[in-house]
């Protein structure tokens, strides 16, 4: 009676005070079925890695809309790598401008969405693409 | 084996994982938790109870910084509920223990219920061997927080803190309801708050009233201010931490610290005896058809679950009972 269940977390890197965003995403990925461990704003990519590491989740996503995307997302993937934890999926979404989807992706950012995005297609790629590990 | 090593070696992810391999029930965890059992039996553990938002996290993550200072580690298993409609949950207990995340003296896991009733998740007693195995000192688990039938956590934790808050008008009528049994303390959080005076009034009452428990002790009612003005929170945080120690302390002086054990450890036995005995048998029945059979059966009033349950019994474990 083997089940695998999703789990993902989802964080607010640096000093971006918007959590809308990330508090729609993690009542939306419950009601996906995910279990969410969602860990509030101000996080350094440092704690952020470490939870995902404690919780052992298989997706970290990351939402900001500050502007510090450019520096806060890849800083995060590089700590899991570096902790052995390549194999967790890191997305993020937010404000982030056409021109650093480029930079993003060649850091380990797996995917990006932006406002406007719909939720089910968010739910819809995260169905496809991740898997419980 | 090797897995084992590794999480008695303090390996978090490690632990995390077998964690995780146990809530989904994957065969090959049973052979690790195997090992582990082994390497148990030094952490203090401290179960964390009361209502949705009466200051559980936020007093762990007290719990945390006054350990750490006392030079102990940690760890902590957060549980919260389930959505019994997608079955998803959100786990949000670790938001207030965020400032620890960091810091490798710190595991917090959180954990959903998944359907299992008394506030905690079935995985619970294992990850509390896991963690123990891994050498963390104090172990702090902080139930879901629905009310009555949390009383579980009394067969996981040496210290039971049964956490209410002033003006939230219900709070003794719950303890009536069975929670008042599994207290070793009341913590009154938010204790800044008008009411305080009156919760504890009617909490003392409560306590004349009740039996007394094994050893004599009575559970002391520790008063906590406000979370957020450091020198009062850190005054009812030592109170608090005192009282736990005094309370390890009864229990080892008055040799009651072994009926604690025994009691998780029959425990421990039930379920693991449920899960080697019922288990498989409900599988044959429900792969097979028959469990539909007998239900049916049983629609049509044909049969009693009495008679149906002496039939299996004869059927699968005939010649033993
Ligand atoms: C609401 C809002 C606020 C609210 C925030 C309330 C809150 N608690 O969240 C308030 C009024 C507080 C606020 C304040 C500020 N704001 Co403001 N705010 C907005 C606004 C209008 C909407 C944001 C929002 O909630 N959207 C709804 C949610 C659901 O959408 P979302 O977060 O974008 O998420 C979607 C996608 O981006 C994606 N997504 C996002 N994150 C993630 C993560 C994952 C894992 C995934 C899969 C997907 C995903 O999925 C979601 C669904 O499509 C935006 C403008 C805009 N149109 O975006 C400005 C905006 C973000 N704010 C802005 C600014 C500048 C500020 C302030 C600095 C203003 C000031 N000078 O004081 C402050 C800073 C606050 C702080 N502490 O950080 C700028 C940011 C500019 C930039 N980055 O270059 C914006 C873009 C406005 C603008 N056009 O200038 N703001
Ligand atoms: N006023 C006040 N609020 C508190 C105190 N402790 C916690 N809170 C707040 O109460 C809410 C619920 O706290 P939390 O620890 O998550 O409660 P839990 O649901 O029991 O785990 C949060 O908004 C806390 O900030 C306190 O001592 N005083
Ligand atoms: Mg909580």
């Amino acid at each position: 009676m083997a089940q695998r269940r999703l789990r993902v977390m989802v964080a607010k890197p640096g000093l971006d005070g918007h959590d809308r965003g990330a508090r729609v995403l993690s009542r939306c990925f419950r009601d996906a079925g995910y279990e969410v461990i969602y860990t509030g704003c101000h996080q350094t990519p440092e704690q952020i890695a470490a939870a995902a590491i404690q919780e052992d989740v298989d997706m970290v996503g990351l939402s900001c809309l500050s502007g510090a995307h450019r520096y806060l997302f890849p800083a995060v993937k590089k700590l899991l790598v570096e902790k052995g934890a390549d194999d967790i999926v890191v997305v993020g979404g937010g404000i982030i401008p056409d021109q650093d989807f480029k930079l993003l992706y060649d850091a380990g950012i797996t995917a990006l969405f932006t406002p406007g995005t719909t939720l089910e297609s968010i739910v819809e790629w995260i169905n496809t693409n991740v898997k419980p590990r | 084996m090797e897995k084992a090593n590794k999480i008695k070696g303090g390996d978090v992810r490690e632990a995390s994982r077998l964690i995780r391999n146990l809530e989904d029930s994957i065969p090959e965890a049973k052979s690790t938790i195997k090992h582990i059992f082994h390497f148990t039996g030094h952490a203090q553990v401290i179960g964390i109870t009361g209502s949705p938002g009466a200051g559980k996290s936020t007093l762990v993550d007290g719990l945390i910084e006054w350990s750490r200072k006392k030079g102990k580690t940690v760890g902590v298993l957060a549980v919260d509920p389930t959505s019994p409609f997608t079955g998803g949950a959100i786990l949000g207990d670790r938001i207030r223990m965020q400032r620890h995340a960091e810091d490798p003296g710190v595991f917090v896991r959180s954990l959903a219920t998944r359907g299992s009733l008394g506030g905690l998740s079935k995985a619970v007693g294992d990850a509390i061997h896991i963690m123990d195995a891994m050498g963390k000192d104090v172990i702090l688990v902080e139930t879901v927080g629905t009310g009555q039938q949390e009383v579980e956590i009394i067969n996981h934790a040496h210290t039971v803190l049964v956490v209410l808050v002033p003006g939230m008008g219900d709070e003794i009528q719950a303890i009536k309801a069975g929670i008042m049994e599994i207290a070793d303390i009341f913590v009154i959080n938010k204790a800044d708050r008008e009411g305080t005076g009156k919760l504890q009034r009617e909490l003392m009452a409560m306590l004349d009233m009740s039996p007394i428990k094994p050893g004599g002790w009575r559970p002391p009612i520790i008063k906590i201010g406000n979370a957020f003005e450091p020198s009062e929170f850190e005054k009812g945080l030592d109170e608090l931490t005192t009282k736990v120690l005094d309370h390890l302390e009864h229990l080892v002086k008055s040799n009651l610290i072994g009926d604690r054990v025994r009691r998780k450890t029959t425990h421990e036995l039930n379920e693991a005896l449920r899960a080697a005995i019922l288990e498989p048998v409900l599988k044959v029945l429900v792969s097979t058809g028959e469990l539909d059979r007998m239900i049916d059966q049983l629609l049509k009033k044909e049969t009693d679950p009495y008679s149906i349950a002496e039939e299996v019994q004869k059927k699968y474990l005939q010649g033993c009972i």
